[in-house]
């Protein structure tokens, strides 16, 4: 079985945003990039079922601009087999990706595709499930857990009410969640291998895949920071405070 | 413990900044058959550096010439300079030092530069492993020669025993390592000690500089304006001064450097930073404005005669690793190139590292340094004989007869004269609030499971003796607050906020007892600089 896991190129998760001062975008100039996290703990998902002999392959997939590569070879370095980028310098919206990526799993026909739950940038959390959804076939989102056996992929999700079972047949989508893994570190000599892994690169043109109409964005803006604490001595003081404030 | 894994290169090279990149660059484009391995210690290339930046382009016109057409990050060519003398109400103009005349040089983000720099050398097929740092020296048996260095581990928990992700760092052999940390690099640090390679050379000296970088309504800065100060608020008897780089996109640099030969334990360098900010000539042009960035790195400024010996046997320290700074222009970028790629040049033709230290101090650079080696400890007796001294120092173009000593930093802090330190200042609006507030904008990481960093050898130094003859001048002179006194049930105690933490090393240079050493934390930790 092929398992085809999905990585987006985003802003690291330890930067400070910085909006642009016109407003038209985040300030990406020098920023530290990275796979989006919950992508990552889906790839070490995929490794850790391919080490475990339910998978023979793991091919890791980006659409982004040519920069992209990076994020794919670190996917390379953990241990992915192959990957594929499709190249776009133009941000996808996910029904876009889902797209895409439907072209790509007729191509290859995985037995199971993994993201993950949403990428930390626009926090869509759609793809996953509009990829289900163009293939016809069953999503198990939020995993915290999988296993597989034979033509079942049994799943624990975790839902507000706490953690659900499910077993769904494959191939299938699934998506991480935070707790399903913690992904493993990368290796010198494994990011020296990864260098020559295959990576095939596919102009999005070339994929021949309808946009949806696009979704405009009209303005970014910082949120508005935020006041500083106020450290109170007694309980009468803090009584006070919270009358002002008119809490109480 | 067992083997570790091992990997063999011709040349290692620890630390991708202008030092190492230039000198793995010169080697490829000598040899482009050779195998050159890079580690950093930063995520990204560039992600732990923070500089000025006004660059002389002389060494990177002769390196990568395509650069002027080619280089994206921010680059504004110098326009006009101008050095003023402040006091606490206004200022007063002050000649041009040479050294300060940028006619011809460029306002970088030295970042952004490394980062780039990294690009070209990976695509002339240099091997570059970001996210590693260097964490021991590795020496043959007869502990006289450097074989490598060791990788530090990843995923150790806080008592060092490994995590479930543990990773053991492997060891990275080479014909011949050059060390290329930075100032005050804590390897370079061991060498030093165990070759002795200081043992002709008089103790280095350091500066802490810290630096924001702020986004600023429209027309306010002329791009290219460069500002140095100097007096306000520092005392007299303390060396340092400011930097005011007007970039692009309204964006403007501001620094200040603080000698760290400083005597007075109470002084708080991120406080007269941001006195400073608030002069009212300076105020103005960033009321309004938003800070993007921020971070602090400190500096070397021993000059010639604090030179250690840079070849040893396996191995070279090269650029600030070694001190290659000019302090009186504040400049080491070109500096650190000129050391690297004398550096490869001298490996390819000598196939060997003895005979490169002769070799620099016969360089251009190595004369730019010898010229202006009495400048800086001229000011060891305050800013006005330091400036009249400057002033002979440049019209005899350095060919006094004498060599001015410099001191180790450490030992010029003088005790409490029985006064507790004044915590009171005076009332500040701009932003950062306080180091905390500070540190937020260098977006500094560390997993917070892993052991700490900062080694303090002896802790019940910090509450006894330190305390009273210091008042624990960590506490005041860390840029990012790691250090506190804290009293809790325990009693009193230090407590090192390790997660802080943006690798400025001033706390390594300047605790009175040495007491404190920096080691490099899991790979990948630290500040995440955005265009320092
Ligand atoms: C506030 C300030 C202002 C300055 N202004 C100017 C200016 O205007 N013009 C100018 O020319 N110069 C300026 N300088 C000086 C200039 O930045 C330095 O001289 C120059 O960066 C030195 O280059 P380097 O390669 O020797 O060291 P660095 O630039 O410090 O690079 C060392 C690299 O090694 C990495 N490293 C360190 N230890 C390890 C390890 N153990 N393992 C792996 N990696 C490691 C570091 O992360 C870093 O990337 C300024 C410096 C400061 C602090
Ligand atoms: S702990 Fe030391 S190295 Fe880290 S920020 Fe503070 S002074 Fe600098």
């Amino acid at each position: 079985m092929k398992i085809l896991v999905a990585l987006k190129r985003v802003v690291d998760y330890n930067v400070r945003i910085q909006v642009k001062p016109d407003g038209s975008g985040v300030a990406v100039e020098g920023a530290k990039m990275s796979i989006n996290p919950f992508d990552e703990i889906a790839l070490e998902e995929a490794l850790r079922l391919k080490e475990a002999d339910k998978a023979e392959e793991v091919i890791v997939v980006s659409i982004g601009p040519e920069a992209a590569q990076q994020q794919l070879r670190t996917g390379l370095a953990m241990g992915a087999d192959r990957a594929i980028l499709v190249q776009s310098d133009e941000a996808v919206s996910p029904l876009h990706a889902a797209r895409i990526l439907h072209t790509l799993v007729q191509a290859e026909q995985p037995g199971l595709v993994l993201l993950g739950k949403q990428a930390i940038d626009d926090d869509s959390n759609q793809t996953g499930q509009m990829l289900a959804a163009l293939w016809g076939r069953p999503q198990a989102t939020f995993a915290s857990k999988v296993a597989l056996e034979g033509e079942t992929a049994t799943v624990t999700r975790e839902v507000d009410a706490g953690l659900e079972t499910i077993a769904v047949d494959l191939p299938a989508v699934i998506t991480s969640d935070l707790r399903l893994n913690e992904p493993r570190f990368v290796k010198l000599p494994d990011i020296m291998k990864a260098k020559r892994k295959p990576l095939d690169i596919r102009p999005l043109e070339e994929l021949g895949v309808t946009p949806p109409p696009a979704c405009q964005i009209v303005r970014w803006r910082a949120p508005e920071p935020r006041q500083a604490g106020h450290k109170v001595e007694t309980v009468d003081e803090l009584l006070t405070a919270l009358k002002e404030r008119g809490v109480l | 413990m067992s083997e570790r894994e091992q990997m063999q290169f011709q040349t290692l090279i620890v630390g991708a900044g202008p030092a190492g990149l230039a000198c793995a660059i010169r080697l490829k484009q000598l040899d482009p058959e050779q195998e050159i391995c890079v580690i950093e210690k930063a995520a990204v290339p560039g992600g732990h550096t923070l500089s000025g930046a006004v660059i002389e382009p002389g060494p990177l016109d002769a390196l990568l010439p395509h650069w002027r057409e080619q280089y994206p990050g921010i680059c504004v060519p110098a326009q006009r300079d101008e050095f003023r003398l402040l006091n606490a109400r206004g200022s007063r103009k002050l000649p041009l030092p040479p050294g300060m005349k940028n006619h011809g040089n460029f306002i970088v983000s030295l970042g952004n530069l490394v980062a780039w720099m990294a690009e070209q050398a990976e695509a002339l097929g240099v091997e570059l492993f970001p996210g590693f740092p260097g964490s021991e020296v590795l020496f043959d048996e007869s502990g006289q020669r450097v074989t490598g260095v060791r990788i530090g581990d990843m995923g150790l928990n806080a008592d060092g025993s490994p995590g479930p992700n543990y990773t053991e760092g492997m060891d990275l052999l080479a014909e011949t390592t050059i060390f290329a940390e930075g100032c005050r690099g804590h390897l370079g640090k061991q060498l030093i000690r165990h070759f002795r390679l200081d043992a002709d050379s008089q103790p280095q000296t350091y500066g802490i500089g810290m630096k924001e970088l702020w986004q600023l309504p429209e027309q306010r800065l002329e791009a290219g304006h460069i500002l140095h100060t100097i007096g306000w608020p520092l005392p007299g008897d303390t060396y340092g001064g400011s930097f005011v780089y007007a970039l692009d996109d309204n964006r403007l640099a501001i620094g200040f450097v603080v000698g760290l030969d400083y005597a007075d334990p109470c002084l708080e360098p991120f406080e007269l930073f941001q006195q400073f900010k608030h002069h009212p000539e300076i105020r103005p042009l960033l009321e309004g404005g938003e800070i993007l960035s921020t971070g602090a790195r400190a500096l070397v400024e021993g000059g010639w005669q604090s030179l250690p010996r840079m070849d040893m046997p396996g191995a070279l320290l090269i650029g600030d690793d070694a001190g290659t700074l000019n302090v009186p222009k504040i400049k080491g970028t070109h500096m650190a190139m000129q050391s690297g790629m004398l550096a490869a040049e001298h490996l390819h033709e000598q196939q060997q590292t003895t005979g490169y230290h002769q070799r620099f101090l016969a360089s251009a650079a190595g004369k730019e340094l010898h010229r202006v080696r009495n400048i800086r400890p001229g000011f060891h007796k305050g800013l006005w004989p330091g400036m009249a001294n400057a002033a002979l120092e440049t019209l005899l173009g350095g060919r006094t007869p004498w060599t001015l000593h410099n001191h180790a930093d450490h030992e010029q802090l003088h005790p409490l004269a029985g006064q507790p330190c004044n915590t009171q200042h005076p009332a500040r609006s701009l932003p950062p609030r306080d180091r905390l507030a500070s540190v937020y904008f260098a977006a500094t990481e560390h997993e917070e499971s892993q052991p700490v960093h900062l080694k303090v050898a002896d802790t019940e130094l910090c509450i006894n003796q330190c305390r009273e003859q210091y008042a624990n001048p960590c506490t005041r002179f860390c840029p990012a607050g790691v250090y506190e006194m804290v009293e809790d049930e325990q009693g009193l105690r230090l407590q090192i906020n390790a997660a802080n933490c943006v690798h400025c090393k001033t706390c390594d240079i300047k605790d009175p007892y040495q007491n404190i050493h920096w080691t490099a934390p899991e790979g990948g930790s630290g500040p995440n600089y955005q265009n320092l």
